[in-house]
């Protein structure tokens, strides 16, 4: 298949995914506030920040407040990871490659962006905004399925999956941290219900809270890392992601999985082997948010192993350059 | 809503007749919107345009960095023509297609008719649309103008006339394909009843015929739609053509000349490509041969072609074919190499490379159309009978400027079609293109897309001067 069609599909995928967990981390932390005891103050400064984008925010916005915040993630659109520029990303990315997708998939995230493009200048979205993060749930969610059951699972198709579940590795990773940054109102917090209640939302929020329970139970810290970045069958889990994105890999290639004939695969192939022997001791003991940070780092050079490797073929001889040109 | 109010004024209406009854191929479709309770049409109007946003069927307008995604307004009354016009219409089409090719074929070669003076020679040397790189060049079969689309338009007395060619990359057949799947699924029991003739075949058609211009005995040649980008107007229909033939979207810089064959830059290395429908001009498709600016286009790419290991359609060259002052001589084109007379008449025209043309032209300005002899889209040219009398005279002067670069016709009082204007029916000029394929043998596409002037009173059709189009029904005899 083509490279720059192969980088359109993967980047499609990735953003589409991006724009879900972005939802996600302002799902997260409406349903802490609601638990909230009264009297304490929101804290939204701590999504910007997983977001990686406090910069951008801080330049063109005062004060981390609950409307700043979400004004920024959601309908800003000088900040390319908002949903409503991931969503137009994907859908520019969708709309180079239409011959190579089904119509279905671009219709679905056309009306997607369509959607989220008129709701920024709604009203009703600030005011009532729980429903709105869950519809662009459920158009990823939709989005997600017509590709499952109308794109041919060829090359393409391999590269939509291993870009969505990359994708998705890091924002699980990065929801995870929300707990970190949320602060409680005091130490003595820790272990109370409060506690409790603010792990819970996590899950929520990955929409993992019942698969957790069938799994272990009772909310317990360790449990939850566990579940959330080891599980093996949990599809939203980090190891989860790792390993369907390195089956991908490998059927694109065609080197048998546990080998490697190119960085990309050296790359995944190692991280994924790391989470494979890894247990929930080691990763407390490094501390959850170093941790999360590390991985995020080397899903980094995944991504620029994967770029190298397929997307970016040098030019014959000549000294012309030769530049799909990056997303991001 | 019904069309008691409706004036068909002083044109030929493609529905109704002056005293308002249907034309006998409208006749049911006039009974059907007239027994639609209150509303209803209106509200499929609607629910059509929404159709079209979702499915994202819009095109890119140049000059507009705001807005540059528009859909292409769609009027759901359908424009009729009946099966005995259609087969006048497709014999007249063929015939002109034919000859037309016959004449490229001979200006790249031995000139022929240049030298029988049937063709002023000076109206060929002095072609922009002359290419030097195409002489002595053999396409596979001799077929230069693989797809065109040919434009037609009704005076008022009722004839239909060819108004002009265009064989370069016509565009517009995906509206066709994409306006009958909407019209089935708002009105479907009004299609259901006309018997009209499908258009789903166009793809498939197109595809067989691209397969067919790969000169070795190839199994199953690699095709692919060669597209400027998805910042080119006509960019939809470049990926929608290739999603339906099932055939790659490239881009030049998806391309590369390795070991002289055409390669396309894949996952896994390099693929050859074996046949290019091609949506770049001539102009850009190889910065080697033609303009050296050009990062559209593929470096070696004319030297391949001229070994006969790629095929492009259409050849380069053809512009040639439907420069503006070429089309005057069109008539006597057919004459020369078919020996027939022509089927579907041409409009006359004034050429102002020739003086006593020029001065009739110029001493007339207020009742001609003109236009620059090269350009399309509705660009370059002057309604004059709808201008001020100091556009008029920029006209003249840049007529007398460069005289070559312009034509004149008498403006016509072209044929008119009801469509929805606030909720009533008005009379807006249409016109209609065709599209014609020529592989082993030479196919037109029963209907082809009516383009409406939406301002009232306007003559110009084009999208990117505020046309719509409405869906082309030939019926069934």
């Amino acid at each position: 298949m083509l490279s720059r069609v192969a980088n359109s599909i993967y980047w499609l995928s990735r953003y589409t995914e991006r724009a879900e967990n972005v939802a996600r981390f302002i799902d997260v932390n409406l349903q802490m506030i609601l638990d909230l005891p009264s009297g304490s103050t929101e804290q939204w400064a701590p999504l910007v920040i997983i977001t990686g984008d406090d910069a951008a925010f801080a330049e063109h916005f005062s004060g981390a407040t609950r409307e700043n915040v979400i004004r920024f993630l959601t309908f800003d659109t000088n900040n390319p990871n908002s949903i409503v520029s991931c969503l137009r990303a994907a859908r520019e990315n969708a709309r180079t490659i239409r011959e190579a997708i089904s119509p279905e998939m671009w219709e679905q995230i056309n009306t997607c962006y369509l959607m989220v493009n008129a709701a920024a200048s709604d009203p009703r979205i600030m005011a009532s905004p729980y429903s709105f993060f869950n519809e662009v749930k459920k158009a990823s969610h939709l989005f997600d399925g017509i590709t499952e059951a109308t794109m041919l699972h060829d090359e393409g198709w391999h590269f939509y999956r291993m870009g969505r579940l990359l994708e998705r590795a890091d924002k699980t990773s990065r929801l995870l941290d929300v707990k970190y940054f949320i602060l409680l109102p005091s130490v003595a917090d820790v272990g109370t219900p409060l506690d409790d209640i603010q792990w819970a939302a996590v899950l929520r929020s990955a929409s993992a809270l019942e698969m957790y329970r069938k799994r272990h139970g009772p909310i317990i810290p360790d449990q939850i890392i566990e579940f959330l970045v080891l599980d093996r069958e949990f599809p939203r889990s980090v190891h989860y992601c790792l390993t369907t994105a390195n089956d991908s890999l490998h059927a694109i290639s065609g080197t048998p999985v546990g080998m490697y004939r190119n960085p990309a695969e050296q790359h995944l192939g190692r991280l994924r082997a790391e989470f494979a022997y890894t247990d929930t001791r080691q990763i407390v003991a490094l501390g959850l948010h170093e941790f999360l940070d590390g991985l995020q780092q080397k899903l980094n050079l995944v991504d620029q192993s994967i770029f190298d490797t397929f997307f970016a073929l040098r030019p014959i001889g000549g000294s012309a350059t030769f530049d799909l040109g990056r997303n991001q | 809503m019904n069309f008691t109010s409706y004036d068909t004024a002083e044109f030929f209406d493609e529905m109704l007749l002056p005293d308002g009854c249907a034309r006998s191929g409208a006749r049911l479709l006039k009974e059907r919107i007239e027994s639609l309770p209150n509303g209803e049409l209106l509200l499929r109007q609607e629910a059509a345009e929404r159709l079209l946003l979702q499915s994202g069927i819009t095109f890119n307008v140049y000059g507009d960095s705001a807005a540059t995604e528009k859909i292409f307004p769609f009027d759901v009354i359908p424009r009729i023509v009946e099966a005995s016009e259609w087969d006048w219409i497709e014999k007249g089409l063929k015939q002109r297609v034919c000859a037309l090719n016959l004449f490229i074929n001979d200006i790249y070669h031995e000139q022929k008719i240049v030298r029988d003076n049937v063709v002023p020679e000076y109206l060929i040397r002095s072609a922009r649309s002359f290419r030097e790189a195409c002489v002595g060049l053999n396409p596979p079969q001799g077929i230069w103008c693989h797809i065109t689309g040919t434009d037609l338009v009704r005076d008022r007395d009722g004839q239909i006339y060819v108004l002009e060619d265009n064989l370069r990359c016509p565009s517009g057949v995906s509206y066709v394909l994409e306006n009958r799947r909407v019209m089935k699924r708002t009105f479907p029991q009004v299609f259901e009843a006309s018997r009209v003739r499908p258009v789903d075949e166009y793809p498939s058609r197109l595809l067989f015929m691209l397969q067919s211009l790969f000169p070795a005995a190839l199994e199953s040649p690699k095709v692919a739609v060669l597209s400027p980008g998805m910042y080119n107007s006509a960019y939809f229909e470049h990926a929608f053509l290739a999603q339906q033939m099932g055939v790659d979207l490239v881009e030049g810089r998806d391309l590369v000349v390795v070991n002289g064959q055409v390669m396309m830059r894949t996952t896994k290395g390099f693929e050859r490509v074996d046949v290019l429908y091609r949506r770049i001009d001539d102009d850009f498709l190889d910065p080697q041969v033609f303009r050296p600016d050009s990062l559209l286009g593929v470096p070696g790419l004319m030297d391949v072609y001229k070994r006969g290991r790629v095929a492009l359609a259409n050849a380069p060259g053809t512009g040639i074919a439907d420069d503006k002052s070429i089309y005057a001589y069109v008539p006597k084109i057919i004459e020369y190499y078919l020996g027939e007379k022509i089927i579907i008449p041409n409009v006359p025209t004034y050429i102002c490379a020739k003086a006593e043309d020029r001065s009739y032209v110029v001493s007339h300005l207020d009742e001609l159309v003109v236009k620059a002899v090269n350009e399309s889209g509705g660009y370059g040219m002057l309604v004059g009978p709808h201008c001020t009398q100091n556009e008029r005279a920029e006209f003249a002067r840049r007529i007398e400027d460069d005289p070559r670069n312009y034509i004149a016709q008498p403006t016509l009082g072209l044929s008119r079609a009801p469509v929805i204007v606030e909720s009533q029916f008005a009379g807006r000029h249409v016109d209609l293109r065709p599209y014609i394929l020529y592989g082993k043998d030479i196919y037109v596409l029963p209907g082809g897309l009516t383009r409406v002037a939406l301002k009232k009173g306007s003559l110009v059709v084009n999208s990117s001067q505020g046309g719509g189009s409405k869906d082309t029904w030939v019926l069934l005899p």
